[in-house]
């Protein structure tokens, strides 16, 4: 009884249940208002949808709680589907290279803008704004400013489309997408919550230099923060690519802004310190239902631009008032 | 235990920032089981020389030997391999990490495969830490949520956790109560009984006459002597930090019992912070407020100065209802307040004197056109900086490369530039050296001689007692009395101010 008062009382806790009601709120809005949403065709869209920026958000959860910024996860999600077409579509080589190369390519990416950052001392804004512009010119170049398709692997599109658990349980016919978003949450959860690198994800945004006294390598872990975000980032590209069978190299920016969103939304303070991985998750699957519910009752894109914007600020407005009070 | 080598020597160490020479050829010694006081004025490179001993710095020549070694110390992390702890002045804690957390960053013990933390050993190992301590805290607990006083204690448990033989104090009783540093001292001896050296770093006379075994006095980055504590006099070591005697002044003239009430409140309440606070304030007079950290003072300042919302009370300036619900308010009426923490609420510290001193008041330098007036700015400037002998370079100088008396200074002028002739003075010798301790002392008793009035809020009782006309005592949100400054004692001030409810009979 007292463990369970103790967890209502975390303020993180709270947050991640705050955000977990508004979620329940909307969908039951939605459900009122269009019989068609709660279709299972429906929730199977939006569970899709929220698979490649819910992924994204989580790269970006480590780096924000950090208290730094990635700008560049939107460009590198599409730099990675470039890398996993060349490798697969351009050289031929098996569907496994082609997704270690994603994922590689995706840390090799992370692990520069850490070393702009951690070494160098270029603000994270700034490197990870250039690392977008750099990365987005990049995926254009190496294509040829042309979609890379995937038709000599006909296999790759299962990485998101299949449904592995379908196959065996057939009346949940789940994406692999979600499965993977699933998995990759989890472990990362695992990560922030269990291990070194995790202890250090907080305690750098929480007070960077007392960690530097501590005598830990703070340059060294901030590196390594920003590599596993760029290698999360690899996977979202396989997601994507694998979805639209094809690398579409104009893709990405804006994407960066759907992960923060979710991220801030999910109770993850940009001022760093505090922050969950599910908390994201909620935060990325409120952004799909917003999106998804909108668009069953015709409410026009631009409109829906609108009300995802008035979304944010409130979700951050509640949180100040919250920290307020505290 | 105490041997006749010194655990750590430092010879001949020199530093410099950027060309400015912070230490030229310090020595330092200290011995097993030795508590060695290290005195000087700020910006005497005391916390420099500290910060080279436990390798967040590094020397630029000299040596450092440890049990007669010489070793080199390229980072934190090898000091504290070498048995040197240090706990900083600015308390360097991860406020959303708990306890145990903070202690054992960088150093988590891991489960059996290496790859997760192991947070009960952590746990289990800070308690231990905490036991031996003798203080009762929970390893759990965010360091968020803790007192200042407590964030101390888990510094120094953390620099007790490497096993140090060097333990280093920067200020560590900035900010406690009389009760904490008490805590703080056995705890001291305690270590020095097992045979640690612990040099200790404060600007408080009484707790070195208590705590200490030797001094040794720093001046303008330069060794000046080594003394016993015991059978040397305090002007003695003051006039050997300041190179100077000092104005030990009595507070000679009366309070101005007929002069104008500037400011009078009545019935001020919020929750247990305020309760039902009712005083007056005249012109030319210095109120004192005493008690204890977490009485009610600084919030008592804050409401006035609308600064913080009040439930219940009534403010009059000048005889006149005032309707203060922001600081913006409070200024138009004339009241300014000058916070305890500078750094964040008094100064912009990144930009130069002259902005600072003119910044509440930017709206009357506005010219023609709509655009600043910057050689009026100029001038005021200088001549404020002339008035209250500012020491800086020049009005372009940066305010966070000044000491804290000058920056205190700065507060000031502002405030009198905005016309406030209604100040409240929130610990105004925090963090100040001696020296310029009696300037801002001078200071405050000028501006009462121009007939401002002012409210002194101070910790330090050998200060409320030399500064105030008269004082009230606070304790637990409530005023508990009244003392004249002539006849007042320091005993007299600790007994209101450790006037507890629940021991007053009702």
């Amino acid at each position: 009884m007292n463990a369970l008062k103790a967890l209502l009382f975390n303020p993180s806790t709270r947050q991640t249940l705050l955000a977990f009601a508004s979620l329940l709120a909307l969908m039951t809005f939605f459900s009122v208002a269009s019989p068609n949403f709660l279709q299972a065709d429906n929730m199977v869209a939006i569970l899709q949808a929220t698979a490649v920026n819910g992924v994204l958000a989580i790269a970006c959860t480590f780096v924000i709680i950090t208290s730094g910024i990635d700008l560049s996860v939107g460009t590198l999600m599409t730099f990675c589907a470039v890398m996993a077409g060349v490798f697969l579509t351009y050289w031929g080589l098996p569907i496994y290279v082609g997704v270690l190369a994603a994922v590689f390519f995706g840390a090799l990416c992370g692990f520069v803008s850490g070393v702009l950052i951690a070494k160098l001392k270029v603000p994270p804004f700034i490197a990870t704004l250039g690392m977008m512009m750099l990365l987005k010119g990049l995926s254009l170049v190496i294509s040829g400013t042309k979609p890379i398709y995937f038709n000599d692997t006909p296999e790759f599109p299962y990485i998101s489309q299949e449904s592995l658990i379908g196959y065996f349980v057939p009346s949940l016919p789940i994406p692999n997408a979600v499965l993977i978003l699933f998995i990759v949450a989890v472990l990362s959860s695992l990560v922030l919550n269990k291990t070194r690198l995790g202890r250090y994800t907080f305690a750098l945004g929480s007070n960077e230099e007392a960690v530097r006294l501590s005598g830990v390598n703070v340059d060294f872990w901030k590196i390594v923060v920003y590599s596993l975000n760029g290698a999360i980032c690899g996977i979202a590209g396989l997601l994507i690519a694998s979805r639209l069978n094809s690398a579409q190299p104009a893709l990405g920016q804006g994407y960066e802004l759907d992960a923060i969103a979710a991220v801030v939304i999910g109770g993850t303070s940009l001022s760093g310190g505090t922050g969950t991985i599910l908390g994201t998750i909620i935060g990325a699957f409120i952004m799909s239902v917003l999106t998804n519910g909108l668009r069953i009752m015709s409410v026009a894109q631009e409109w829906q631009t609108v009300v995802t914007g008035v979304i944010i600020i409130l979700a951050v407005y509640i949180d100040i008032i919250r920290r307020k009070r505290q | 235990m105490s041997g006749t080598r010194p655990i750590v020597e430092l010879r001949e160490v020199s530093k410099a920032f950027a060309g400015v020479q912070a230490l030229s050829k310090c020595r330092f010694e200290l011995m097993p089981g030795e508590v060695h006081a290290l005195m000087g004025e700020n910006g005497a490179g005391k916390s420099t020389l500290m910060k080279v001993l436990a390798g967040v710095y590094q020397r630029d020549s000299g040596e450092i030997l440890l049990d007669g070694q010489a070793v080199e110390l390229p980072s934190p992390r090898a000091a504290q391999a070498l048995g040197i702890g240090i706990v900083h002045q600015e308390l360097n804690l991860m406020n959303h990490l708990t306890a145990a957390q903070n202690i054992f960053i960088g150093r988590e013990p891991r489960g059996r495969f290496g790859l997760f933390l192991d947070e009960e050993t952590l746990d289990q190992d800070a308690r231990r830490i905490f036991e031996r301590m003798n203080l009762p805290l929970d390893p759990r607990t965010p360091v968020g949520e803790l007192t200042v006083a407590k964030q101390q204690m888990v510094e120094i448990a953390k620099a007790l956790s490497f096993d140090s033989r060097v333990l280093i104090m920067d200020e560590p009783t900035a900010a406690l109560n009389n009760a904490e540093i008490a805590e703080l001292f056995r705890i001291v001896r305690q270590l020095k009984a097992h045979g640690v050296g612990i040099v200790y770093i404060s600007h408080k006379m009484d707790e070195l006459k208590q705590i200490s075994d030797r001094v040794t006095v720093m001046r303008d980055g330069r060794y000046i002597d080594t003394v016993p504590t015991a059978g040397t006099p305090m002007e003695k070591i003051i006039s050997m930090m300041v190179g100077r005697e000092l104005d030990h002044g009595e507070r000679d003239h009366p309070p101005p019992s007929t002069a104008e009430v500037a400011l009078e409140v009545r019935g001020l309440t919020r929750g247990k912070a305020i309760r039902d606070v009712s005083f007056t304030l005249r012109r030319g007079e210095i109120l004192g407020l005493a008690g204890l950290m977490g009485a009610g003072r600084t919030e008592v300042a804050r409401a006035i100065f609308g600064a913080d919302p009040l439930e219940s009370g009534e403010i009059r300036v000048h005889g006149r209802v005032a309707q203060i619900g922001s600081p913006s308010d409070a200024v138009a009426h004339g009241i300014g307040y000058l916070s305890e923490d500078r750094k964040h609420f008094g100064l912009a510290t990144g930009l130069d004197v002259e902005t600072n001193i003119v910044l509440s008041s930017l709206s009357r330098f506005v010219g023609r056109g709509g655009l600043l007036d910057q050689p009026a700015m100029r001038r005021t400037a200088d001549d404020y900086i002339q008035r209250l002998d500012i020491r800086t370079p020049s009005a372009r100088q940066q305010v966070r490369l000044l000491s804290g008396g000058n920056q205190q200074k700065i507060v000031i002028a502002k405030w009198l530039l905005r016309d406030c002739d209604i100040l409240f003075f929130d610990e105004p010798t925090r963090g100040i050296d001696v020296g310029a301790k009696s300037e801002i002392y001078k200071l405050l008793d000028a501006l009462a001689a121009q007939g401002k009035a002012i409210v002194m809020i101070s910790s330090e009782l050998p200060e409320i007692l030399r500064m105030s006309h008269r004082i009230l005592v606070m304790c637990e949100g409530r005023l508990t009395g009244e003392l004249p400054a002539r006849g007042a004692t320091q005993e007299a001030i600790m007994q209101l101010a450790t006037q507890r409810e629940s021991l007053v009979a009702h």
